[in-house]
């Protein structure tokens, strides 16, 4: 094999690249313009966790996000990914403290909007108690900056989902989008098992946490406004079609937000499985959803319609 | 203390607080005769879904119609657990409650949470931690997580886990170690007029910026996150 990449655009390379399969450093090189990214605090500085020696767990320098800036479409933004890899992509002192300390500089220059790459199973139990509260910063801080009129998009597909206190930051952004194995929840499905029984979830039944948390409900539920196909190429056309459509923050969107939020309860609040949601949406033989083509899904998801860009 | 207790304390002249199966919606008047919403979580009940959203359309109706400082009590479960509100989106309805809370404390109607029993996870951000001021009461007992979830996510035994959480501030559940981070701002005592202690509150409260960071680190909790937050602030500053 010789210079395999020779011939190939950095477009071609992002569109035949998994988000899902890559890192957190090749997703943010290929969705950014190509050269473009900047880190802060980068990992030669080796800004570990000073926690997990506790429980002889291997620390990485980055401890886990990459937090900097680039360009995309020529445009300035700031950029926070995940690794999923590393303990889960969970959220501790330094690994938070990274993504609060850009929402807070996004906020005082008020117009370079952020992407938050999400991989991640929510709070990391070593350090259980400071990444609880990471977190409460990091939504503080994303809502003080939407409110400063920046615009904060989360882009979701990795490998660790996006869970506990991950989903209920990307619930404070202001729009995402979400690819098929990207699952968005707030208990994982071994943690409902663990605390309700295998009657109210069984963890170990895939179909069963992919219809109920994947990326296909989430879209149809309207609680992500584009469904990506799982490559870099296509996440950054998405977030470039949401900061495109996404208008200010204000009370507005947090009235919508609960008569957005009502209106699910009232159809739906009595719905025992996805497949049961789906045809309360309207949706003729729901239980095939799962296996729809991407392009098939997409066309769907449209004309049923559900965003929530407006009212978020 | 019972809630009870915490509200006749808290509002020694009478109060309008309706505990609607582990739901608080009311208000009280202070005794400056200003009023106060007052909303919250009961008898360790976990929030879903539909406590939530009543919540926070308190709020929100609150916000259109009334005025003042909104008080947060907190004796919770963690979030619910089930499908059914998995389902329907619990990310959701906790991150709107959530954002519902600090759009008033931005615009207005300053928060305090009183954190009086037990609150974990999703429950403790949606309500709690997304207050101006949070305050804790002595036997308050919030944990981020069940040892036994824990155990199960870390693969690591009960006994291993017990043994590191009686030393570890960072990982054991416990007012006190969430007060050292600098998520719990300050602790009231219960032999006093809890009251006074809210008017001692509302008479200085903090600014609206968040400094639990800070908090945390003058508290020897989090040595790190301020001066990390404050580091990646100031290089994407210059940056642009």
């Amino acid at each position: 094999m010789t210079a395999p990449f020779r011939d190939i655009t950095p477009a071609e390379r992002a569109r035949s690249t998994s988000f899902y399969e890559a890192s957190a450093r090749t997703r943010l090189e290929l969705l950014l313009d190509a050269g473009s990214f900047v880190e802060f605090i980068g990992p030669e500085q080796r800004e570990i966790s000073p926690h997990l020696n506790i429980f002889d767990l291997p620390e990485q320098f980055d401890d886990g996000i990459v937090v900097g800036h680039g360009r995309l479409d020529g445009a300035p933004v700031f950029v926070a990914a995940q690794e999923g890899r590393f303990m889960g992509g969970a959220f501790g002192e330094v690994h938070g403290a990274k993504l609060t300390g850009l929402l807070r500089a996004a906020r005082e220059i008020g117009r370079i909007p952020v992407l938050i790459l999400f991989d991640t199973g929510g709070v990391r139990l070593q350090e259980a108690n400071a990444g609880e509260l990471a977190i409460a910063e990091i939504m503080r801080a994303v809502m003080e900056a939407r409110a400063a009129g920046v615009k904060v998009i989360g882009l979701i597909g990795g490998r660790s989902g996006c869970y506990g206190g991950g989903g209920l930051i990307a619930g404070c952004c202001s729009a995402l989008a979400v690819s098929e194995p990207g699952r968005i929840a707030v208990s994982g499905p071994e943690v409902i098992e663990t605390n309700r029984g295998v009657e109210e979830f069984d963890s170990r039944d895939r179909a069963l946490v992919w219809r109920t948390m994947g990326g296909k409900h989430r879209r149809l539920l309207g609680a992500a406004d584009v469904f990506a196909h799982d490559n870099v190429q296509d996440f950054r056309e998405a977030a470039l079609a949401l900061l495109d459509l996404v208008g200010p923050f204000g009370l507005e969107r947090l009235k919508a937000e609960q008569e957005r939020l009502a209106d699910r309860l009232r159809r739906y609040g009595a719905c025992l499985d996805a497949v049961d949601i789906w045809t309360a949406e309207g949706i003729a033989h729901a239980e095939t959803v799962p296996e729809l083509p991407a392009d098939q899904f997409i066309a769907l998801a449209d004309r049923i319609g559900r965003t929530s860009r407006d009212a978020r | 203390m019972t809630l009870d207790d915490v509200l006749t304390s808290l509002f020694p002249d009478g109060h309008e607080v309706r505990n609607d199966k582990g739901v608080l919606l009311g208000s009280a008047t202070l005794r400056s005769g200003a009023s106060m919403l007052v909303l919250g979580v009961a008898d360790r009940t976990a929030l879903g879904v539909d406590e939530a959203l009543r919540l926070s359309g308190q709020v929100l109706k609150s916000i259109d119609r009334g005025q003042g400082p909104i008080l947060v009590l907190v004796d919770s479960d963690s979030q619910r657990m089930s499908k059914r509100d998995e389902l329907l989106g619990l990310n959701e309805f906790l991150s709107h409650l959530a954002k519902v809370l600090i759009h008033a404390d931005l615009n207005g109607r300053p928060t305090i949470g009183l954190l009086y029993g037990h609150s974990a996870a999703g429950a403790l951000l949606a309500t709690g931690l997304a207050t101006r001021v949070l305050v804790g009461l002595p036997g308050a007992a919030p944990a981020v997580m069940d040892l036994p979830s824990m155990a199960k996510v870390t693969k690591l035994s009960m006994d291993a886990l017990e043994e590191k959480a009686k030393s570890t501030p960072v990982f054991a559940p416990g007012l006190s170690n969430l007060a050292q981070m600098g998520a719990v701002h300050l602790t009231w005592s219960n032999t006093i007029s809890l009251a006074d202690q809210l008017e001692a509150l509302l008479a200085d409260m903090p600014a609206v910026q968040d400094r639990r960071d800070v908090l945390g680190k003058e508290r020897g909790g989090r040595l790190k996150a301020a001066e990390i937050a404050e580091r990646v602030r100031d290089l994407a500053l210059q940056a642009y």
